[in-house]
């Protein structure tokens, strides 16, 4: 009975700090439900077929603009594609690549992490150089290596995202262990004989949970970026199949004569990350007790 | 390798097309080969530009750099001001806007960001060219695209800095001795708050090598982030390896300077063994 209280309370606390929260954030809030509403009903929105070729609709700009065509909305790129359904389709993947992309670096993140403060020593040296090496290099050259030498199907590109980003929650999981070590309740729960594996699971990570939830939002808008800005470097998956990132590209050879094919899938990618980053911003500071004293402070 | 050859190549000549390349030994024996040709100078001959890789950057890196290091100075310029004045005026409508317009440029890819620019500054207004490398107009966008990103995570940082040192006890007495706002915060606040600013830009520079790599793709600045993706699109191993070991190279090297400068402002740094 207990536990049912404290967690519907917790709930209330957040549908509270959405009621409350600024109106950017109610805004982001509609936002997000608007992006998942489309990229899970993707096949039923888009008019046509994204990849349906038709030669004689070519590079027809938006609706409002001259020689635009009324079944598309959006205008049509160079092989008469639709981009409306192309941009819904390219979001979906978009999307679905950076859910992957930032699980992927969740998991590998928070397994290294709670082994570098737990097991401690060598290992933890060992790891946190791993890190440090992570910070030091730049990504988007390992990424680019990578896929030159696997070529780019969607299952190493959704590999070779998610390894970026790791290294953020492996620092924060670590010291969310390291601090908790010393609490009372774990050694209780030691002293009780709780084995390591419930400890983790159960005592430790559900503290840690609120940190990896915000890491987490912000390296969503991260993965989205980086998705992009290979895809964009047509180091992406192959097309036809496109995503927000290789429209644009594609979009930007036909730039000085119709502007909306880059323009367009490119204003998308920015308001994906910037409102996965408000949100980040806000969860940071309505869940992050700590965080917050440090402010007043 | 295979894929470079045409199909149905008679075996001999793949042979010896393995043997030019050196690819004929073990893995062992062909690392042993790229460590002796790294310290020889001779990282190798590009697959299709038939030169040696280190003349094609040679040419190159002097475009990189340019745009680095002005886009960094132009980012440390605007950025840490910003930031003081965010810190210094906070709860006004002015830290207000810095702050929006720095998360701009945090959530901003600059690739868009560049995109955006051409549209409106060279093709709407034909203030400055879209592409290339020749003069100094070539480089106002690049450097601004770059710089934006990296201005915005300096502004957040420079401003959390000063906040916390503004708190400090050390300047509440500046104040109470009667010093002028500009010598307190020049003086007091900023030589101390310099020391976290200066070890976050120093982290970020791994981090901005990806944006030089978009940006100079986006405005076909000659430079060696371009090379590097192209030799990674057509698989031109040889140039893709060497740009790999240059970039890491160049952040090694600012990151040493970085750290150096880091002495320079700490005295406590320097004197520790």
């Amino acid at each position: 009975m207990k536990e049912i209280h404290i967690s519907s309370l917790r709930k209330n606390r957040f549908v509270h700090g959405i009621l409350t929260a600024d109106l950017i954030i109610k805004i982001c809030f509609i936002l997000i439900i608007l992006i998942i509403f489309v990229c899970l009903f993707a096949p039923w929105l888009a008019p046509y077929e994204p990849n349906a070729q038709k030669l004689l609709a070519r590079l027809r700009p938006p609706l409002p603009f001259d020689r635009s065509l009324a079944g598309f909305p959006l205008g049509t790129d160079e092989l008469g594609r639709d981009l409306l359904s192309r941009c819904l389709y390219g979001m979906r993947l978009t999307i679905g690549i950076a859910l992957i992309g930032s699980l992927i670096s969740m998991i590998i993140g928070v397994t290294i992490g709670t082994i570098s403060g737990f097991v401690g020593g060598v290992v933890d040296n060992i790891l946190m150089g791993l890190v440090d090496v992570q910070i030091a290099f730049p990504f988007t050259l390992i990424a680019l290596l990578v896929v030159a030498l696997l070529g780019s199907d969607l299952f190493t590109f959704m590999c070779v995202v998610g390894v970026a980003g790791w290294e953020s929650y492996a620092r924060v999981v670590r010291g969310h262990i390291l601090a908790l070590n010393e609490e009372p309740f774990i050694h209780a729960s030691k002293v009780a004989g709780a084995g390591i594996g419930r400890i983790i699971i159960l005592h430790m990570l559900p503290n840690a949970a609120s940190s990896i939830i915000i890491l987490w939002t912000m390296g969503f808008a991260g993965v989205v970026l980086l998705e992009s800005s290979l895809s964009f470097l047509g180091l992406g998956v192959q097309p036809p199949t496109a995503t927000l990132g290789s429209i644009t590209g594609y979009g930007r050879n036909y730039m000085a004569s119709h502007p909306y094919m880059a323009a367009i899938p490119a204003s998308l990618i920015m308001s994906i990350s910037l409102v996965m980053l408000l949100l980040g911003d806000w969860l940071r500071d309505t869940l992050d007790v700590k965080l917050k004293k440090e402010e007043v402070k | 390798m295979d894929f470079l050859f045409p199909m149905g190549l008679d075996p001999s000549i793949h042979y010896e097309m393995q043997v030019y390349f050196g690819l004929d030994g073990s893995y062992f024996e062909q690392y042993w080969k790229f460590w002796r040709g790294f310290f020889e100078g001779n990282m190798g001959i590009s697959l299709s530009d038939r030169r040696p890789v280190t003349e094609i950057y040679g040419e190159r890196i002097g475009n990189t750099m340019r745009l680095f290091i002005s886009a960094l100075l132009f980012s440390i310029c605007i950025g840490v001001p910003l930031g003081i004045i965010a810190a210094v005026k906070r709860g006004t409508v002015l830290s207000t806007v810095i702050m929006s317009v720095a998360f701009l440029g945090y959530g901003v890819p600059n690739f868009i960001l560049a995109i955006f620019m051409i549209l409106v500054f060279s093709f709407s207004l034909h203030w400055f060219p879209s592409s290339g490398n020749t003069t100094w107009m070539h480089f106002v966008m690049p450097v601004f695209a770059l710089g934006f990103s990296m201005m915005a995570s300096e502004v957040r940082f420079t401003r959390s800095a000063m906040l916390e040192i503004l708190g400090a006890d050390y300047i509440r007495t500046a104040y109470a001795k009667g010093l002028k706002e500009i010598i307190v915060i020049g003086k007091h606040a900023l030589r101390n708050a310099s020391i976290p600013i200066v070890s976050v830009i120093g982290l970020q520079v791994a981090g901005f090598v990806g944006a030089v790599v978009l940006v100079e793709v986006v405005f076909s600045l000659r430079g060696i982030g371009e090379l590097t993706v192209n030799a990674a699109i057509a698989r031109d191993y040889p140039l893709l390896q060497f740009g790999i070991v240059l970039w890491a190279v160049v952040v090694t090297g600012v990151s040493l300077i970085v750290d150096l400068i880091y002495g320079l402002i700490d005295p406590r740094i320097r004197t520790v063994k």
